[in-house]
């Protein structure tokens, strides 16, 4: 069925070029990490991508077009990957494109400086497509590394076109478009070098073809099936055994496979021997021992000590811009954006009944206004994220890391989204999925919010030299560290007690070092930027509505709302730490998005917007200790609504996103509690 | 707390018949593969990195503790100390190691 619809979309296709007279591409972008992959993909296709989810999978997919001499072209961005076998997600998207969609032609993107290692994914993708151009990206680091590559002998060998180019600097990518378009026209020779297994398992793999061949399934090309089958690949072995033989058949393969359970490194050593007869006239070899940048830039970058002084210096460089730059942007939006259009918005409304103007003034617009108030700081995040990513440093802070995720149970990867939930908790929640096994990204999904957020900084950055002056900042400063105390402390604990198991393989590619590439730094922010707005910001803005109507409701006035009656019905428990039911409604208000914690507090403490009544009266309202317990709770108290939708996006749970969500509120409050107890006691 | 002790005391006995662990090896050493130890997965995710036996690789750092970085075939790869302890190898002597990474 699947064929027949597939041939029915040919047709369709092929009808849509005769209609529109202009001819279209498929075109397929395959490469390894770190091969300037999205650089190519930005450069090609601008701003006209499409940044989507692959069916069913939490996988990113990026798709774009664009023209050329007559023809649109569609490009695909399949997954970074070093192989074709499924050992994750983001390889079977990969192949089953390859396999199932058939594009016109397949780019394997290359990179010059680890040409061995990037020709292995080749020696995987010629069999896979008819049609492959290899991009030689990065010929200029190559050089600089000391290595000679000559493009032409490299193309003689392996009979398909091959592309010398710098991405980075916007060399050689029309060439590489224009090969592609003479290679799916025809205009090219074609005859591809295809590796082959090693003498000693060719048996082996021609026994199996026989037993298998007229159980393969289409599209899937029955060699390609023997071959995965004897490197043990999991998702082609499921298929067999599940789906496509009958039980005994099986039973002959399985058997023969058992007799061969090391063949998964013959297949890559046959793999590796074919790379190495295509590059062996090609390739001249630098001279052993010349020191190179990333070899001085790496004896700092990723040393014990050394390396965690800068990694520590570059958070400090981030939250020095966050607040120098971010804050007073996002008060100036505060004033003369949001402030602005609730003004005007207010005197339309002004005949209009007092509800509505309030919804629109208070719900709607004070929801818009924090989700683009919080822009700046988020920005600077991304930013200098895309730019550390951009430079290769990124790995060398997960390898300095990886020491201390050990304790957690966690590898140096689980780092990365961590790292970003200095900004916001939401894009660390959907970063975890770069996390191979889906115990470590549960249990960094579950740390993630303990991670204090830009968000929640600027309360404490309001509230903490109202209380301790002078100390303000040394007060910030051990909330962090209480913080990141607490998420080892959990981490650890969870790792014992709760997600019990083996901790994942850490194996982590350390690219060169390189210069950043501006555009592709630029369009990664936006795209970053716009899709925290999408999807956080219209839930920010839902959830705002919802909290407006609960302080509103039934009576117009805060004090008489239902939000005040579960604050009131909190109040005891807000007792114990000093706290009355004024701060514990600010609490519950925090839940929406944890800056909202100034704004109910001055409509709470009837100071309204002006930030000096506001001092004065919390000031009278609270001793230190429960300002402190208050600071302590915020800090660790549940994630606001957008990490709450993020924890059940990613985990596609609702046992474990009240999991999260339960654990957070019992230890913030219980270190609230305990705070208290210990300062009133000072 | 420290991340450090329980490795050591485990090195000492990596010495095989197929050589010793990858994590024994110290820094600036050139080595051979010669054996893998693993699942299919782990195994086919150190292959597509490089990791092959026969595959000639250099140490580029071993604090004795923690992770290493290694270079093979061009690319510099970070191990925890657990999957490097998996990888058997046959140390080369210096210069030996026929290209740089």
């Amino acid at each position: 069925m699947a064929v027949e619809a597939e041939r029915f979309r040919d047709v369709a296709q092929r009808m849509e070029v005769v209609l529109n007279g202009e001819a279209t591409l498929t075109v397929a972008l395959a490469g390894q990490p770190n091969v300037g992959k999205s650089t190519v993909f930005n450069l090609l296709t601008g701003l006209s991508q499409h940044v989507g989810n692959w069916p069913g999978k939490t996988v990113e997919q990026k798709t774009g077009s664009f023209h050329f001499n007559g023809t649109t072209i569609h490009l695909v961005d399949l997954p970074g990957t070093y192989s074709m076998t499924a050992n994750s997600a983001e390889e079977v998207i990969a192949r089953d494109f390859i396999i199932k969609e058939r594009p016109d032609v397949v780019i394997a993107l290359v990179n010059a400086a680890s040409l061995e290692r990037n020709l292995y994914l080749v020696a995987e993708l010629l069999p896979l497509s008819t049609h492959v151009v290899v991009g030689l990206n990065m010929v200029d680091v190559a050089a600089d590394e000391g290595m000679k590559i000559e493009p032409q002998v490299l193309e003689a060998a392996l009979g398909v076109p091959v592309v010398p180019m710098v991405a980075a600097k916007n060399r050689g990518l029309r060439e590489l478009v224009e090969t592609v378009d003479q290679v799916a026209r025809g205009e090219v020779p074609y005859q591809p070098n295809l590796p082959e297994i090693r003498d000693d398992h060719r048996g082996v793999l021609d026994q199996i073809q026989v037993l298998v061949t007229d159980w393969v399934p289409a599209p899937y090309p029955a060699d390609w099936v023997a071959l995965k089958l004897l490197e043990g690949d999991a998702e082609i072995t499921a298929m067999m055994r599940d789906e496509s033989l009958p039980a005994e058949q099986w039973d002959l393969v399985h058997e023969i496979l058992m007799d061969h359970e090391d063949a998964v490194l013959a297949v890559a050593s046959g793999r590796y021997d074919w790379v190495a007869r295509m590059i062996r006239a090609a390739v001249t070899r630098p001279r052993v021992g010349q020191i190179t940048l990333t070899e001085r830039l790496d004896r700092w970058a990723t040393h014990p000590l050394w390396g965690l002084a800068i990694l520590a210096s570059i958070l400090g460089v981030v939250f020095w811009l966050t607040f120098t730059i971010g804050t007073p942007l996002q008060a100036i939006l505060e004033t003369y954006v949001v402030g602005t259009l609730a003004d005007v918005a207010a005197s339309l409304l002004a005949g209009a009944p007092a509800w509505l103007s309030g919804l629109v003034v208070d719900g709607i617009i004070g929801g818009a206004g924090t989700v683009i108030t919080f822009l700046p700081i988020l920005v600077i995040f991304f930013a200098v994220l895309a730019l550390l990513e951009d430079m290769g440093y990124m790995a060398r802070a997960a390898y300095v890391m990886d020491r201390f995720m050990h304790l957690m149970g966690l590898h140096g990867k689980s780092f990365l989204p961590l790292f970003l939930g200095f900004g916001c908790n939401v894009p660390a929640v959907m970063g975890a999925r770069i996390i191979d096994s889906r115990r470590a990204r549960l249990l960094t999904i579950l740390l993630a919010p303990l991670v204090p957020c830009a968000a929640r900084m600027a309360v404490i950055v309001l509230i903490a030299p109202i209380f301790f002056g002078g100390a303000a900042t040394l007060v910030a400063w051990g909330l962090v560290a209480m913080s990141l105390f607490v998420l080892a402390v959990v981490g650890v604990l969870i790792n014992r007690w709760v997600l019990k198991g083996e901790r994942a393989a850490f194996i982590m590619e350390l690219p060169l070092y390189h210069r950043p590439n501006p555009r592709s730094i630029g369009i990664q922010v936006w795209q970053n930027s716009s899709e925290f707005l999408k999807k956080a910001g219209s839930l920010i803005l839902i959830f705002s509505v919802v909290v407006w109507a609960l302080s509103t409701l039934p009576h117009g006035q805060i004090e008489t709302s239902y939000l005040a009656s579960a604050g009131k019905a909190l109040a005891p428990l807000g007792g114990l730490m000093g706290l009355d039911w004024r701060m514990m409604v600010t609490l519950l208000a925090s839940f929406v998005a944890k800056e909202n914690a100034i704004a109910t507090m001055g409509i709470l403490f009837g100071s309204g917007e002006d930030a000096a009544g506001l001092d004065t009266a919390l000031a009278g309202a609270l001793t230190p200790a429960a300002a402190m317990a208050f600071l302590v709770v915020q800090m660790l108290f549940i994630p606001c609504v957008a990490t709450v939708a993020a924890i059940k996006q990613e985990t596609k749970s609702w046992a474990w996103t009240a999991f999260s969500v339960g654990l957070l509120m019992v230890i913030s409050l219980s270190a609230g509690i305990a705070v208290y107890y210990v300062m009133s006691l000072i | 707390m420290s991340p450090t002790g329980k490795y050591e005391s485990m090195e000492s006995k990596t010495m095989t018949t197929d050589g010793e662990s990858l994590s024994a090896v110290p820094t600036g050493e050139a080595a051979q593969i010669r054996k893998m130890q693993g699942g299919h997965g782990f195994l086919s995710r150190l292959a597509s990195l490089g990791f092959t036996p026969g595959a000639h690789l250099r140490v580029i750092q071993n604090y004795g503790h923690g992770p290493i970085i290694v270079s093979v075939r061009d690319t510099r790869v970070a191990l925890g100390r657990g999957e490097a302890k998996k990888i058997l190898v046959e140390r080369l002597a210096r210069g030996d190691d026929g290209r740089r990474g």
